[in-house]
C-alpha cells in the first residue's frame, strides 16, 4: 500500500506578525464591543454606579434635609434662558420658583409656577457640608442653586419636603451595593460548593444538589418574610443592611453553584486537562490554571445576571416594608414610602425610583446578555 | 538523555514495558441508590509487551477497549487489576499500574501521550510555549530564557517557525496542533509516547505528513510508540508489531508483514478485507464477506469466543470455550481452529 510521502513546507509562509497572539481578554473585549446594546448599558451602568459611589457629591442635598414649606413641590423643570427685569432675554442655567396658595376648597397648599422668580442653579456648587465616603468632609455639590437656602427640586419633592433626587441619589448607592455585596457572597458560596460538588462528585455532589434542590424549592417571598420578621426593630440600619444582603444571596448562590459544577464536570475529563496531570501538573494547579481562567468568563456572565435579581429582591422586601427601614434610603423603601393612592395621584414624580429600578435591571441583563455571548471568544 | 540502544541492536529486543492480565472495568451504576448493577469490561485481561525503539500497533473496532487500553497504560486510568511493568532507564521494572498521583510523577516524564482531537487536547487559552513547556517548567527547567530556546527547539523539530510560541492554538490548523501535541510528548525526553488515534482527525495528506515526521522522530530520539489506531493502512504503514483487540481482548499479535500477509484469526481477516484497495484487479474480483453483527458489548461478552456469534467458522467449541492467546507460527492467536483456518490475508504489492 501506498501513502502520500510528500515531505511538503509546512512551515506557514507568513510573516511572523501579530496574528495569533490576541489573548482571551483581547478576543473578549472585540467580540463585547460588537454588542452595541450591551456596550450602551455597560455605560449606562458604570454612569449608576458612579452615582452610587458618589452619592454625597451628586446629591444635591442630603436625604434627611427637609423643608415643610415645599411638602409635596411638584418637580423644577430646569431652564436655560430668562427674561430679566430689563426685559432682556438672558442666558443662564435656572429654575422658576413657585407661589404658594391655598384652595379655599380643600384647605390644601397648591404650588403655582411663578415664572418672575428666577433661582440661578450652577454646577459644583457651594452647598450643605457632607463627608465624602463618610470620610473627606466636603460641600460642593455636581449641582445645586448658586444661593443653598433656595428650593431646588428637580424631581420634585415629597410629603416632608425632602428633594427625591437626592433621596434617588443616595438610595442608588444602597440599592446597587446590595446586590454587587450579594452577589459576591453567593460567587465565594456558588464557586466552593459548586466547585467542590463538581470536582469531588460521588456522594459528596449528591448531597449539595440535594440541598440546592431543596433551597430552591423553597417558595422565597415567604423565606425572606419569616427571615426578615426575625431581625430584632432595634438594630441599626448598617445591620439590618447587611442582614437582608445576606438573606438575599442565600438564595443567590444555588444557581450559581450549579453552573460552577457543570463546568467542572464537563471539563474535568477534557483532552486538555488530561495532558496537563500527564504533564505532571499538581491537581490544584490544574483547577487553578486550567479549569477556572476557562470559566471565569462565564462566571462573570452569569454575575452580572443574577445583579438585577439582587436588586429586584432587595426592592421587593422593602417596598414589602420587611427589608430596610427608613433612615436607610434605598430604591425600596422610597417606593414603599410612595406606597398610597394620594402620591399616585398627585405626586407620580415619588415614582422614579421605581423607573431607575426598571432601568438598571435592564441594563444588567442587557451587559450580562453581551458577556455571556462575548464569553466563549473561540466559537 | 540516556539513549537506549535501538533495534539494529540485539535480536533479543529491550523489554520497555510489560502489561500482565491487565482488567479496566467501569462499575454500571442505576437507581437512586447507584448500585452498581455490572461491569463494562473495558480492557478484560491483556498481556503483552512492549519492545524499546517499536512501534506497536493497536488496532480494532470502535468500542473495542483501544483508547482505554492507551489510557491505562499512560495511566490516566487506574487499571481494575493487572500489572503494568515499565522497565525504566536502570533496566529495574516498577509496577506502574496502581502507583498514586506522587509516586507516578517520575513517570510521568518517561511515557507520553498524543492526543487524538488537537482541538479539545489543546488549551485554547493559554500560548503555545505554556502549552509545550508545562511538562518543562514541572519537570525541572526554572529559567525562562532556558525554556524558550528548548521550545523553540522542539517547534523547529516538528516544522513549526519558532517565533510562533507566543500564539494561542485558535491561530493553527489541524495538522499544526497536532505537531504541536506531539511536540508537547516530546518536550521532556519521553522514551515511551502512546499515541491515541493521534492522525484520524486529520486530512490525508497531513496524515502522511504527521506519520512520517513521527517516524523521523522516533528515529532521532529512540522512541517507542504505541499506536492506537482503527486505520489499517495507516497501522500497515507504520509499525512493526500489531495487536487486534475484540471486545476488550488481544486476538492476534504478530509482526505487521505477517499479520497482512497470513491472519490467524478470522476477525483480523474480517478487519483486512474491509479495508479499502486502491486496485482494480481486487476491486473487481469477489467481495470478501462483511462482518456481521455488532461488536460485543463489553458489558455482556459472549460465552465462549467473544467473537463466535460474528464468525464465520465458529463451532460448538468456540460457543463453550473461551480460547487463550497462544503461539501459531510467528504470530499470537486466540483461535481455538488457527492451525486449520486458511485465511486471506493482502499481499502487499511492489507497485
Amino acid at each position: 500500500m501506498t501513502i502520500a510521502t510528500q515531505e511538503s513546507e509546512t512551515i506557514a509562509q507568513n510573516e511572523p506578525s501579530s496574528v495569533g497572539m490576541a489573548t482571551q481578554r483581547q478576543l473578549i473585549w472585540t467580540k463585547f464591543t460588537e454588542h452595541k446594546l450591551a456596550l450602551a448599558s455597560l455605560v449606562v451602568i458604570g454612569l449608576i454606579y458612579l452615582v452610587g459611589i458618589f452619592c454625597e457629591f451628586v446629591a444635591p442635598r442630603s436625604p434627611e434635609h427637609y423643608d415643610s414649606a415645599y411638602t409635596m413641590l411638584a418637580p423644577q423643570p430646569l431652564k436655560l434662558w430668562y427674561t430679566d427685569d430689563a426685559g432682556q432675554t438672558q442666558f443662564g442655567l435656572h429654575v422658576t420658583g413657585f407661589s404658594s396658595q391655598r384652595d379655599p376648597n380643600t384647605l390644601r397648599r397648591v404650588f403655582a409656577p411663578d415664572e418672575s422668580v428666577i433661582i440661578p442653579v450652577s454646577f459644583f456648587v457651594q452647598g450643605q457640608d457632607y463627608k465624602l465616603f463618610n470620610l473627606i468632609p466636603a460641600n460642593i455639590h455636581l449641582i445645586g442653586p448658586v444661593d443653598p437656602s433656595q428650593p431646588f427640586y428637580l424631581l420634585g419633592a415629597d410629603r416632608l419636603g425632602r428633594d427625591v433626587l437626592s433621596r434617588v441619589v443616595y438610595g442608588t448607592r444602597i440599592s446597587t451595593s446590595i446586590g454587587l455585596i450579594g452577589v459576591a457572597i453567593s460567587l465565594v458560596l456558588g464557586v466552593i460548593l459548586g466547585g467542590i460538588s463538581g470536582y469531588f462528585g460521588g456522594w459528596v455532589d449528591n448531597f449539595i444538589q440535594r440541598v440546592i434542590e431543596f433551597i430552591m424549592s423553597v417558595p422565597t417571598i415567604p423565606l425572606w418574610m419569616g427571615l426578615a420578621a426575625a431581625i430584632p426593630v432595634t438594630w441599626s440600619p448598617i445591620m439590618v443592611y447587611l442582614i437582608i444582603t445576606m438573606i438575599i444571596s442565600l438564595i443567590g448562590w444555588t444557581s450559581l453553584a450549579r453552573e460552577v459544577r457543570g463546568r467542572f464536570m464537563s471539563w474535568r475529563n477534557e483532552p486538555f486537562v488530561i495532558a496537563a496531570r500527564l504533564d505532571g501538573t499538581s491537581q490544584m494547579t490544574i483547577i487553578g490554571r486550567h479549569l477556572v481562567p476557562g470559566f471565569v468568563s462565564h462566571i462573570i456572565a452569569s454575575v452580572t445576571l443574577a445583579i438585577p435579581a439582587m436588586i429586584i429582591a432587595e426592592t421587593s422586601l422593602s417596598f414589602l416594608g420587611i427589608g430596610l427601614r427608613p433612615p436607610a434610603v434605598s430604591w425600596g423603601v422610597l417606593l414603599q414610602e410612595a406606597q398610597n393612592i394620594r402620591s399616585l395621584a398627585e405626586a407620580p414624580w415619588l415614582l422614579t425610583p421605581g423607573v431607575l429600578v426598571i432601568i438598571t435591571v435592564l441594563a444588567l441583563n442587557f451587559l450580562g446578555d453581551g458577556l455571556r455571548d462575548a464569553a466563549d471568544p473561540y466559537t | 538523555m540516556n539513549v537506549q540502544p535501538t533495534l539494529n541492536a540485539a535480536p533479543p529486543p529491550e523489554l520497555l514495558m510489560r502489561v500482565k492480565d491487565l482488567k479496566v472495568h467501569f462499575p454500571i451504576k442505576r437507581g437512586i441508590l447507584k448500585r452498581t448493577v455490572g461491569h463494562v469490561r473495558a480492557v478484560d485481561g491483556i498481556s503483552l509487551d512492549i519492545r524499546a525503539g517499536e512501534t506497536l500497533s493497536i488496532v480494532g473496532e470502535s468500542g473495542c477497549g483501544k483508547t482505554t487500553l492507551g489510557q491505562a497504560l499512560v495511566r490516566v486510568l487506574e487499571p481494575t487489576n493487572g500489572s503494568i511493568d515499565y522497565f525504566g532507564k536502570d533496566q529495574n521494572g516498577t509496577d506502574i499500574a496502581h502507583l498514586g498521583e506522587t509516586e507516578l510523577r517520575p513517570y510521568r516524564s518517561d511515557i507520553r501521550m498524543i492526543f487524538q482531537d488537537p482541538f479539545a487536547s489543546l488549551n485554547a487559552r493559554r500560548r503555545v510555549i505554556d502549552i509545550i513547556g508545562e511538562s518543562m517548567r514541572n519537570f525541572g527547567v526554572r529559567d525562562e530564557r532556558e525554556l524558550e530556546s528548548q521550545v523553540a527547539a522542539l517547534l523547529r523539530k516538528v516544522g513549526l517557525r519558532p517565533e510562533y510560541m507566543n500564539r494561542f492554538p485558535y491561530a493553527f490548523s489541524g495538522g499544526e496542533r497536532q505537531r504541536i501535541g506531539i511536540a508537547r510528548a516530546l518536550a521532556v525526553h519521553p522514551r515511551l509516547v502512546v499515541a491515541d488515534e493521534c492522525v484520524s482527525a486529520l486530512d490525508v495528506s497531513i496524515q502522511a505528513q504527521t506519520l512520517n515526521l513521527m517516524q523521523d522522530l522516533q528515529e532521532e530520539f529512540a522512541l517507542t510508540y504505541v499506536f492506537i489506531s482503527h486505520d489499517l493502512s495507516v497501522v500497515e504503514y507504520i509499525s512493526d508489531r500489531v495487536a487486534v483487540m475484540y471486545a476488550g481482548r488481544v486476538v492476534e499479535l504478530s509482526d505487521t508483514e505477517q499479520l497482512f500477509a497470513a491472519p490467524r484469526h478470522p476477525y483480523t481477516a474480517a478487519l483486512l478485507a474491509a479495508v479499502p484497495r486502491p486496485d482494480p484487479r481486487s476491486a473487481r474480483a469477489k467481495r470478501p464477506t462483511r462482518l456481521k453483527g455488532e461488536v460485543a458489548d463489553p458489558a455482556n461478552r459472549p460465552t465462549g469466543c467473544a467473537f463466535h456469534p460474528r464468525c464465520p467458522y465458529a463451532t460448538d467449541r468456540c460457543q463453550a470455550e473461551d480460547p487463550q492467546l497462544r503461539p501459531v507460527g510467528s504470530s499470537l492467536v486466540a483461535c481455538h481452529h488457527a492451525e486449520e483456518l486458511m485465511l486471506k490475508g493482502v499481499t502487499v504489492d511492489a507497485a
